[in-house]
């Protein structure tokens, strides 16, 4: 049997309360975006019911601590396919034990679930540490990202914290939206490029005057902070795999 | 204008750099004043070097001009090189231009000494009060304590610094004695340990009364410089040792030394640097914090020098078989933790999940263990029997025979030649 649900969040949530209900025995989730029909094997399309998701939610608040919420929702924003179906046998799982059985770390399917979001936390880390803002003529830091899995939501309050005094945006150019910080609050925005705009690359007439001066001084210190006699790529590379040398100000050549 | 904050920037990182200090972590400094920076408490590395180091913090000096000799240092009075000096202003602006472009955590700053101990520590003051009280600026900044400087500057200075450090330079007083004459292992206790009461009294205040200022929140650290005098593994072990039970280090760094000098004292110019001793050092550095080992485990006076071809944990346990193997199932943390091919996370995993029933081999290989180190040292629920003892020797053989580490190939102190 197999279960087909919209890709949301509330959607997951819901088809575990379709479950519940109907107890079909042993049952696979896929999200329609990569379900194919097959011949002999049923399948119910899951419709997706807020008020069905949050007592789901409710339900699981009880069970879980905050940190295992936490890797709920990481492993959410992975957007792995399997990664859905893990979730979806993890919170009947749950649900079927006793309090604590997320630390049966020999079960598959908690297993699989600390190691999403791992990934995804890796991920998330990664963007706190790869973004490079550049400074627009009109005052505001902006920076564009295309990361592994959709980590806008999880540093959102990291960056609206660390840089209260200026304005900033942060594009996923991958998932075309972003975060846009006004000094007030943090908005969800879109942006509709101009056919053929490099949309990578800012065209320097937007910069502050300042930004060619900074860039080059921080591509001057990370010359300078390296010892040739110690040079170790390999090491390099594991640190800073080259899908997000795009975006280092320090790596892009001059 | 431009040219000269570049040539400035290019000599004063460039001096900087042997400095291996680059941590970013430990701070508690919130963003309360709606001004610029948070701590991370775990710290970012915000880029990686070519040589695999991680960049957190601007690492600075904020002069290379120095009235000592010191013979291992590249600033030192006697070395024919450019010198700089940055303005108070120029730093704080580098700080927060960086900062706000997310390049870096924080500042390091450290000087060579220009004048005296005080005179110097005084500007270092300058910038950071700047920072901190005229920008608002709430991000990292480590701080190096000049030694000699008095202890009213040092107070003062610990008020706005996230990290303190010096250096010990050498692991020996007769080390140090040997390439920097002019400098004694004395001059660094006495201001760390004068920092380290710092911080217990404000702690100790903090429980009292409830609004007291932060003094260097993320304690203090130090570095030895190792391979340019000739001590063994278990004096530089045991010196880190000391220094961490005696002044609650946060870090000690060991930094294998690259020839900058053509003096006979030492290892000549293009000699590699020890890089594996260097990893070989700090595996034993985690070992001593992170997994209940006594440094005398480790090195004795029967094991003066780490082994360079198996890593220090699985040394020791070779040569104390009789602790294995080890029951996963029913075994302590403690021990679990001292398992060749299990870390920390592992052994937390593995002593959650036994709760539940016995552990069998695929759960522990799903569990991030590295069996096919650990196998010669564990029993599992569906092990299986083995009827022969195999001795440490053979053990380390099977295991360097599949391993692949990128050290057993190639001699890292032979040089290359074509």
């Amino acid at each position: 049997m197999t279960y087909i649900f919209d890709g949301t969040f509330q959607g997951l949530l819901t088809a575990v309360f379709e479950w519940f209900e109907r107890k079909p025995g042993k049952v696979v989730l896929k999200s329609t975006s990569i379900f194919q029909p097959e011949a002999f094997a049923e399948s119910f399309t899951v419709n997706t019911n807020a008020e069905k998701a949050d007592r789901v939610w409710a339900g699981l608040q009880k069970k879980l601590k905050k940190d295992w919420q936490r890797k709920y929702y990481c492993t959410y924003l992975s957007e792995l396919p399997e990664a859905y179906n893990h979730l979806f046998q993890f919170t009947v799982y749950i649900f079927q034990n006793q309090l604590g059985a997320e630390s049966n770390y020999g079960n598959p399917h908690v297993i699989a679930l600390a190691k999403y979001a791992k990934s995804v936390e890796r991920e998330k880390h990664r963007m706190e540490a790869f973004i490079r803002f550049q400074k627009t003529g009109d005052g505001i830091f902006y920076a564009n990202i295309d990361p592994d899995f959709n980590v806008l939501p999880l540093i959102s309050n990291h960056f609206k914290n660390r840089y209260a005094d200026q304005p900033w945006v942060i594009y996923d150019l991958k998932r075309k939206y972003g975060l846009h910080y006004n000094l007030t609050r943090v908005e969800e925005i879109t942006i509709s490029f101009s056919n053929g705009a490099d949309k990578q690359n800012l065209a320097p007439v937007l910069m502050d005057e300042s930004e060619a001066l900074y860039a080059t001084l921080w591509k001057d210190y990370f010359k300078s902070a390296n010892i040739v006699a110690r040079k170790n790529t390999k090491l390099h590379l594991q640190h800073v795999p080259k899908r997000y040398w795009k975006y280092l100000t320090e790596k892009v050549p001059i | 204008m431009f040219d000269r904050i570049r040539e400035k920037l290019n000599i004063l990182a460039d001096a900087a750099k042997y400095d291996v200090s680059c941590s970013s972590s430990g701070g508690t400094r919130k963003n309360t004043n709606k001004g610029l920076g948070d701590s991370h408490t775990s710290g970012i590395c915000h880029t990686y070097t070519e040589d695999g180091r991680c960049v957190s913090l601007l690492k600075i000096l904020l002069t290379n001009h120095c009235i000592y000799d010191c013979l291992f240092c590249v600033s030192r009075k006697s070395n024919d090189v450019k010198r700089a000096a940055f303005t108070v202003d120029e730093v704080v602006e580098l700080t927060m231009n960086f900062y706000r472009r997310n390049y870096i955590e924080g500042l390091f700053l450290s000087s060579g000494i220009f004048k005296n101990a005080n005179f110097t520590m005084e500007r270092l003051l300058l910038v950071v009060k700047k920072l901190r009280l005229e920008q608002n600026y709430n991000g990292y900044i480590h701080l190096k304590t000049i030694p000699g400087a008095s202890d009213e500057l040092i107070k003062e200075a610990g008020l706005y610094a996230d990290r303190m450090s010096i250096n010990l330079e050498m692991p020996t007083e007769a080390g140090l004695k040997l390439l920097a004459p002019e400098k004694n292992h004395e001059e660094v206790i006495k201001p760390l340990a004068f920092v380290q009461q710092q911080i217990n009294q404000f702690t100790a205040d903090k429980k009292l009364i409830k609004h007291v200022p932060t003094f260097v929140p993320a304690g203090q650290s130090t570095q030895m410089v190792i391979g340019a005098t000739p001590e063994s593994d278990k004096d530089i072990m045991y010196t880190a040792n000391t220094f961490y039970k005696n002044f609650s280090l946060k870090r000690v760094y060991y930094s294998g030394y690259v020839p900058i000098s053509n003096d006979t004292r030492m290892p000549v110019l293009g000699t590699q640097p020890p890089l594996l001793r260097e990893n070989r050092l700090y595996q034993t550095d985690w070992l001593m914090r992170f997994y209940g080992f006594k440094v005398q485990e480790i090195l004795n006076d029967a094991n003066p020098n780490l082994d360079i071809d198996i890593d220090p944990k699985l040394s020791w346990a070779i040569r104390n078989m009789q602790h294995f193997p080890v029951d996963i199932n029913t075994a302590d943390y403690k021990m679990i933790l001292r398992i060749p091919g299990i870390g920390v996370m592992s052994a937390q995993k593995i002593v959650q999940a036994r709760k539940f029933g016995k552990l069998r081999i695929d759960q522990l290989k799903k569990i991030g263990v590295a069996f096919n180190r650990a196998k010669h040292f564990i029993i599992c629920l569906d092990s299986p029997y083995q009827l022969k003892d195999y001795q440490g020797t053979q053990i380390k053989a099977f295991i360097l025979a599949e391993s692949q580490s990128k050290y057993l190939k190639t001699d890292s102190n032979q040089m290359i030649l074509f």
